[in-house]
């Protein structure tokens, strides 16, 4: 038999829809094109900044562009305002005020933008964050996706809780407060129209009052991460490149849904690599972690809060491994970019 | 989880490898055909678990990684004509080709589509009768007889800005044809299991008769392959030669009829050419005379096509299971799922991207 195997060509001149799915495509076009420019310093990637000159203030923005606007659990309303209550609390922060900003497509209907604000509205009021400030702007029909939002975030932390991405220290404990693969396997499935999405629901949330409970903890909460665009896997390799540790989860012990293991058998994905936007991962002194369970436990949005690992006394720097159920261990890796379905 | 968990139990999975152990007394070459199942073996770290000297040989069982670059590069070909919705599972997009991949086409502006069933296509077809819908066809047998729907059910509609570019290959023969290299070292195979869902397991008995060879129809979970690979060793220490069947809960002798004769109406077989391996007679399916107005190689005159080879990858050794991607020395460097090579390194299913996933590096060969 002969073998042949061709060279291909990548296209490297223009942006991929894998550069904004939180792998190492997005990792890339940041360090290589986009912090430079900015004059982004070395220094761990965070969900929120410290807003320079006032140490207990922190500052974070985002951009929501889901499709479908509207999906069991939520919609990109409620979604705008958690997302960014959300990197707020995990620099230990309490949210203060939000900015609201609109693109809305040519052609919307009102209604729909109108159902939108008022689930925007109604998340804000329950996360007990005011809108401050914001902005509308229209595009021609065609120039954006029916609607994009971006919300800004000014919050405030909690006492001693100053978690970082780059404190994960060796022997911590690695917690996650609940269900991983709710929220990517439910937009997709609606969007694509899979059938799933009766089953499940997105676990949308604001997560600062669980982060309220483990105030307490104060400097033994090292790190906290919710793990949205690229999964858990994402968030656990940032944090151990930020950090400089080796980590180690055990596979039997990270709660999948079953709906989510079946979607995500069905189309060959990841339920590691899928998106969440309901639930936290946190890195604790090992001394703290029953404490920290407990405390998780205590609301409604940590009921479900897990051990699944640990950072280990030593290993490679930068490496997660995942203890698998039959006792092997494998390398967790960064996602690449878009997760694809498998053929079959 | 209902016909989940119970295949993933952690108890019963290290009841089975201590059984292995129990049994194996020699370090058998047992090959898994099917990409999906090598995927499960590397992620649990399987084969790393197995007895002593025992290995697993990855096959050609990946049906993004066999596609031959020729198909590829008339998708794109055709990708890029105005009017056109080319239609392809999700896998195929970052799959290179000669000079570029699906994806850098539909950033460029290519209507590329990820579909997650031929007939989401024909629906397209039918929603937009001004646009050319070619959908991008391949896989095994398992893909086979809802491609063939497909195509029916757009003849029935009478749609005819519908077409396909087909590359379907067969099992089978690419078994014999690995059988038949003097330097196979496979010693049984494991199935695969939804392959057989569709054609059932009579035409494996032969195989077995004729070379010898144990075969087990496998499922995909992790207990699937160690309950196969536990089967496959008990015919072998046994100096038996038999097709069995592990996927009871999904595999039946004769497969689907009704699917196969939805093969047979729509496709005839046809000589194939194999990424990495070659062209091999009769291994693979095309368009039969009566539908072959739904050739998209015809419609849009894309053929002719000529690959550029890398001297350096080993696709074609490591498909054939004679090399494992850790002996490639752009492994890891030149070639990564970043910058894929060759199509192992592309597919999630593929051998280098399982091996890449699960971190493995030469010096942790067990081979």
């Amino acid at each position: 038999m002969t073998i042949q195997c061709p060279t291909p060509h990548h296209d490297d001149e223009v942006v991929l829809l894998g550069h904004g799915a939180g792998g190492r495509l997005t990792a890339e076009l940041l360090d290589r094109l986009i912090l430079p420019a900015l004059d982004g310093g070395p220094g761990p990637m965070e969900d929120a900044a410290l807003l320079p000159g006032y140490r207990e203030l922190v500052i974070s923005t985002d951009s929501f562009v889901v499709s479908p606007l509207f999906f069991p659990g939520g919609d990109i309303g409620s979604l705008a305002v958690h997302g960014t209550v959300n990197d707020l609390a995990m620099r230990g922060a309490w949210p203060l005020a939000l900015s609201v900003s609109l693109i809305v497509e040519e052609g919307l209907p009102l209604a729909e933008l109108r159902a939108v604000l008022s689930s925007l509205g109604k998340a804000a009021q329950d996360a007990g964050v005011p809108v401050v400030t914001g902005d509308t702007k229209v595009v021609g029909r065609g120039a954006a996706d029916r609607l994009f939002i971006n919300t800004t975030g000014i919050g405030q932390r909690h006492g001693s809780l100053h978690p970082s991405a780059a404190l994960a220290r060796p022997g911590d404990a690695v917690l996650l407060s609940g269900p991983v693969g709710l929220h990517g396997t439910t937009v997709l499935s609606t969007r694509e129209g899979l059938g799933f999405e009766g089953d499940i629901a997105s676990d949308t949330r604001p997560l600062h009052r669980l982060v309220g409970t483990l105030a307490p903890l104060g400097a033994d909460v090292h790190v906290l991460r919710d793990p949205t665009r690229g999964g858990l896997a994402a968030a656990l390799n940032e944090i151990a490149r930020d950090s400089s540790v080796a980590v180690e989860i055990e596979e039997s012990a990270v709660p999948v849904p079953g709906a989510v293991a079946s979607a995500c058998d069905l189309l060959g994905l990841d339920p590691l690599v899928v998106a969440n936007e309901g639930c936290l991962v946190a890195f604790v002194s090992a001394d703290a972690a029953e404490g920290a369970l407990r405390a998780m436990r205590s609301v409604a949005e940590g009921a479900g809060a897990v051990r699944i690992g640990e950072v280990l006394p030593d290993g490679p720097a930068g490496r997660v491994t995942l203890r698998t159920l039959v006792g092997a261990r494998r390398i967790v890796e960064m996602p690449l970019g878009e997760q694809l379905p498998r053929i079959c | 989880m209902k016909y989940l968990d119970e295949y993933r139990d952690p108890v019963l999975a290290r009841r089975l490898l201590d059984e292995l152990r129990q049994t194996a007394t020699r370090p058998w070459r047992i090959m898994e055909v099917c990409g999906g199942q090598t995927h499960t073996l590397v992620r649990q770290g399987i084969d790393e678990l197995l007895p002593a000297g025992m290995r697993m040989i990855h096959g050609p069982g990946c049906p993004v990684c066999v596609t031959p670059l020729e198909t590829l590069d008339r998708a794109m070909a055709v990708a890029a004509r105005p009017g056109v919705i080319l239609t392809s599972f999700g896998d195929m997009l970052r799959v290179p080709g000669t000079d570029t991949d699906l994806l850098s086409l539909r950033a460029r502006g290519a209507d590329v589509r990820v579909v997650y069933a031929p007939m989401d296509a024909v629906r397209l077809a039918a929603e937009h009768p001004d646009r050319e819908v070619v959908f991008l066809a391949v896989g095994f047998e398992t893909t086979a007889p809802a491609n063939a729907t497909a195509v029916l059910h757009a003849a029935g509609l009478g749609l005819t800005n519908f077409s396909m570019l087909v590359s379907h290959v067969l099992v089978p023969p690419a078994m014999t044809a690995l059988l038949d290299d003097p330097d196979c070292e496979v010693q049984a195979f494991l199935a695969a299991g939804h392959v057989c869902a569709v054609m059932g397991w009579r035409e494996y008995e032969p195989i077995a008769a004729r070379y010898r060879v144990p075969i087990v129809v496998t499922g995909f979970e992790p207990l699937d392959l160690l309950e196969g690979i536990l089967m496959a060793v008990r015919q072998l220490e046994s100096g038996r030669c038999e097709v069995e069947n592990q996927y009871v809960r999904a595999v039946r002798r004769y497969g689907n009829t009704k699917a196969q004769d939805a093969v047979r109406e729509v496709f005839q077989v046809t000589d194939r050419a194999w990424r990495g391996i070659g062209a091999l007679p009769d291994s693979g399916l095309e368009l039969a005379p009566r539908y072959r107005r739904f050739d998209a190689a015809r419609r849009f005159d894309v053929a002719g096509l000529c690959p550029v080879e890398d001297p350096e990858c080993i696709a074609g050794a490591v498909l054939t299971g004679a090399r494992l991607p850790t002996d490639c020395s752009a492994y890891g460097t030149r070639c990564t799922p970043r910058h894929p090579l060759g199509a192992p390194m592309v597919s999630s299913e593929g051998t280098c991207a399982a091996f890449h996933a699960a971190g493995r590096t030469p010096a942790r060969r067990t081979a």
